[in-house]
């Protein structure tokens, strides 16, 4: 393979890998402080993308990705108050069976909302043909973009979780949600930011995608698993293991086109996902013991 | 020969020595208890013997054939059964469908003969349930049969618990804080139920904290303490003991 | 059979021919097929009740050993022996007899692999797959054995869209019928409606017998305890991975007889089968009916999927199946089917009841 082709590769594997990696801290965050696997987190990618889409018809870009972000983070803390206080004590199978419910309600919602045709976002800056080279590879500036939010989106959690008191108290749930309870942090709200917060990240993913990928009612699903297998790979609850399993995988799908059908790049990916929770399902970076204490 | 030997048992959970080279053996037909503070490896050393954790290192025989390293479900069927601290009873199972599972080691039906229920099937079926009929009825819960056992108040539910270990047949039953959480009476009628089934010569192991009721029914005892053994004889001797003294009062009394 | 199987096997054959009866007086035969076809759901239904309900495995792919049922048979039976009289894989079926011929739709012969040899086949293949899949998964527990089985599904109806062998998004049409013994067939003819109502519902209420047998039996209470607590069916004596493993084939194999005779009703099958969206409504049903019942599942399986399939949900069929997975988990984990839910229902009529003779009166 000459050496541009690979870097063509190693780039677009990047892109689709930072997006994972968002998803993946998307699951994070919820199962940090709820021990859920939120299914329908792929959902909030779409629902960040279409409404973003459908804001911009009739305000600037900018205006239309901030009200997508807040509208999406709105839908988060909703599915909490509605839906997740309810669930008492849950088993996981019921936790799974909702969040799968809630993931298809999102969907038909959004289907019979914006129906079945594909739409996007224009691009950030220039346009479809425009393309930066970097040593040799052709790439679109909306993949800089999509670097760039990553990494801010990153930064950003980092931030927050380490030095403000919310996301200390998130941690503190985390690490123990009873000794957290009887510090005086309310438990309850740390869940329902939980929610906002991966709702927001994961709005503010749909949209950058959304001019490479395109949006559309049922992309949610791909993402949801791939951004799961990321978790997983990364070590579930650990956000830069996230973002290495993205890269990760992100290279693996780009590499695994160049030799294999496109038709099974989503199967390859998944049985990737097979193959880690078959051989260690505690991930990469994290401890084996840790995974096997957390009661699942 | 001893009927079970325990040699230099040892496991560690990250830089934690929960059981560090234990050693000792019973007497078949014997009643051996196990004591020690809290965090001394009491119940993580029943999880070696019964299988529900592989120990890191060492031996355990039964009647003189190594047990050690097998999965539980084998080591049950090597005629050792036990009850749980935290009591582990089936829920959505009734009383007596609780007993019936400790019959299962007792009895044979696969998928295909219980879909067909076949003829010698049904009469294993009613062996079964006869059997396990009996067990309650011994530890004086027959009424309970039908009730769902999960819903029982505590004390039955131990109970429950036992008639299930006692239902595989057992040679030799480990009994995790038999008496914990349960009032006086109930504890005299755990007491009685263990010189009840020593009488049908069973060996007993039993873990508990309630010093009467392990002074008046146990032949000898084992005291741990941080993961080792630190003493063991007979009961008297025990109580004499300056170090499990040391050990249960603290430091500075001794 | 016990007393406690008889009554409801009594009244359910009761319904299902006091069904045929009035549907045919009707002329209204066309509703059978509906009903034939929710029948073959139910029957995977029912296998992942006991693998999910009662021995607490979730299983986010059973559509996949459905489509493998479906998709076995379809492949061995729509090839052309007679076009391939030389191979000598083909010479060994003629010789052996495992050979048979049928009219197609066009009224030419074709001389095809008998249906019976590829249940066989699909039943072998499907069971082998989930005993190769469930080692691995079946050691996996809540999230992860959600994801895993979801990920094997998805795995799978990307194989059959991708792969032209399954026809791809077309799928594969035109099987044969399945000539059973006695002048019986499996197939689409308008003519074969109510015999194939019958031998649909000859198999569900055989495999809510042998389901139901298992359940209150030896190897049932053992699944149960699994579920109960898997650490103390261990220190019972039960091997308990083995029994997820035997479950999970067990369901797996319901599932894929399933498929098979309703790919061979419907002359044809789909990538459609093998999506995760139905592998979730068939989840979906079984929390309905209650999770840990039989009969919960059977009755919702077939009212479900009948009114699905009548299109009664219309374009919001997805959207029902996400509602009740939503709603059932919330409000009535038990599911729907419980005495509970029926004494309300008759307080209401007898309330409704003695309001109207109270409005009489005055």
């Amino acid at each position: 393979m000459p050496f541009e082709q690979l870097l063509q590769y190693i780039f677009s594997g990047i892109t689709s890998g930072s997006i994972y990696a968002i998803v993946a801290i998307g699951f994070n965050i919820i199962y940090n402080t709820t021990g859920i696997i939120n299914f329908a987190q792929g959902e909030f990618l779409m629902l960040g993308g279409m409404t973003a889409i459908s804001l911009h018809s009739f305000m600037p870009l900018p205006l239309a990705i901030l009200a997508a972000v807040i509208i999406t983070s709105a839908v988060g803390a909703l599915i909490d108050f509605i839906f997740i206080r309810r669930l008492k004590s849950p088993s996981v199978l019921n936790m799974v069976i909702v969040t799968i419910g809630l993931s298809i309600m999102i969907r038909e919602i959004a289907l019979h909302v914006w129906d079945e045709k594909v739409r996007s976002l224009p691009y950030f800056t220039g346009s479809e043909v425009t393309s930066i080279n970097i040593m040799g590879a052709y790439i679109s500036p909306q993949v800089l973009w999509v670097l760039g939010v990553s990494g801010v989106i990153v930064a950003f959690l980092g931030v927050f979780f380490r030095f403000t008191l919310t996301g200390r108290s998130m941690r503190a749930c985390a690490s123990n949600i009873t000794a957290a309870r009887l510090c005086g942090i309310n438990t309850k709200n740390m869940v329902t930011i939980s929610f906002m917060l991966s709702a927001a990240i994961g709005a503010l993913a749909g949209c950058v995608i959304s001019p490479i990928t395109q949006t559309q009612y049922d992309c949610g699903t791909s993402l949801a698993i791939k951004g799961f297998t990321v978790a997983i790979l990364g070590g579930l609850g650990n956000s830069t293991g996230a973002v290495i399993g993205g890269i990760i995988i992100g290279l693996l799908e780009a590499m695994s086109i160049s030799i294999m059908p496109l038709a099974y790049k989503d199967a390859i990916s998944i049985a990737i996902l097979l193959i880690i929770l078959f051989a260690r399902p505690s991930g990469l970076l994290g401890k084996r013991e840790a995974a096997g204490l957390k009661e699942f | 020969m001893n009927f079970l030997e325990v040699k230099g048992l040892s496991r560690s959970f990250g830089g934690l020595r929960a059981v560090q080279e234990v050693s000792f053996s019973v007497e078949k037909n014997a009643i051996k208890a196990i004591i020690g503070p809290n965090g001394a490896g009491k119940t993580t050393l029943f999880n070696l013997i019964s299988g529900a954790l592989p120990p890191a290192s060492g031996q355990v025989f039964i009647s003189g054939s190594p047990i050690h390293g097998l999965p539980p479900h084998r080591i049950a069927r090597r005629g050792i059964s036990r009850t749980f601290q935290n009591i582990k009873l089936f829920s959505r199972m009734s009383v007596l469908e609780n007993v019936m599972i400790g019959r299962h080691i007792r009895s044979r039906a696969g998928f295909l003969a219980a879909m067909l229920r076949l003829p010698r099937t049904k009469a294993e079926e009613r062996e079964i349930r006869e059997t396990s009929m009996d067990i309650l009825s011994l530890l004086g819960i027959g009424d309970l049969a039908d009730q769902e056992a999960t819903s029982l108040p505590f004390g039955k539910q131990r109970v429950v618990e036992f008639a299930r270990a006692l239902a595989t047949e057992p040679d030799l039953i480990l009994l995790d804080e038999p008496a914990a959480g349960l009032n006086i009476h109930e504890t005299a009628h755990i007491s009685e139920m263990i010189m009840k089934i020593r009488r049908r010569g069973i060996t007993v192991l039993v873990i508990e904290h309630d010093m009467s009721l392990v002074m008046n029914i146990s032949d000898e005892i084992v005291v741990l303490s941080s993961g080792k053994k630190i003493a063991e004889g007979a009961p008297a001797a025990i109580q004499k003991n300056g170090e499990v003294i040391r050990v249960y009062l603290g430091e500075g009394d001794a | 059979m016990r007393p406690s199987v008889y009554i409801p096997v009594a009244v359910l054959t009761a319904c299902i021919i006091a069904f045929q009866i009035i549907v045919s007086a009707l002329n209204r035969e066309f509703y059978l097929t509906q009903l034939t076809m929710s029948a073959y759901y139910s029957l995977v239904i029912l296998g992942l009740t006991v693998l999910m309900g009662y021995a607490g495995q979730i299983s986010l792919g059973h559509a996949a050993f459905f489509a493998m049922g479906g998709y076995t048979t379809a492949v061995l039976t729509t090839y052309n022996l007679a076009g391939a009289a030389g191979n000598p894989l083909v010479k060994l079926v003629v010789g052996l007899g495992l050979d048979t011929v049928s009219t197609n739709a066009y009224g030419a012969q074709t001389q095809h692999l008998s249906p019976w040899v590829s249940l066989v086949v699909a039943v072998c293949l499907t069971a082998a797959v989930a005993f190769l899949i469930g080692i691995p998964i079946l050691k996996l527990k809540g999230h992860y054995l959600a994801m895993a089985t979801l990920g094997f599904g998805i795995i799978v109806y990307r194989i059959v869209l991708g792969t032209r062998m399954f026809g791809e998004a077309d799928g594969i049409s035109d099987l044969p019928a399945f000539r059973l013994a006695g002048g019986l067939a499996v197939g689409g003819d308008p003519g074969l409606r109510v015999q194939n109502y019958y031998i649909a519902a000859f198999l569900l209420v055989a495999g809510v017998i042998l389901l139901t047998n298992l359940i209150d039996s030896r190897p049932g209470r053992a699944l149960r305890s699994i579920h109960g607590s898997e650490e103390a069916a261990n220190a019972m004596g039960v091997n308990t991975a083995r029994y997820k493993l035997s479950v999970f084939v067990l369901s797996a194999v319901f599932a894929c007889i399933a498929g098979v005779f309703l790919t061979h009703f419907n002359g044809g099958i789909g990538p459609s089968e093998a999506e995760v969206m139905k592998s979730v409504s068939y989840v979906a049903i079984v929390a309905v009916g209650g999770m840990a019942n039989l009969w919960g599942a059977l009755v919702m399986g077939v009212v479900l999927n009948y009114l699905s399939l009548r299109g009664y949900f219309g374009s919001y069929d997805e959207f029902v199946f996400g509602c009740i997975l939503i709603v059932i988990m919330l409000f009535m984990p038990e599911g729907l089917l419980i005495k509970e839910n029926f004494r309300i229902l008759a307080d209401t009529a007898v309330r409704i009841v003695n309001k109207c003779r109270a409005g009489k009166q005055e």
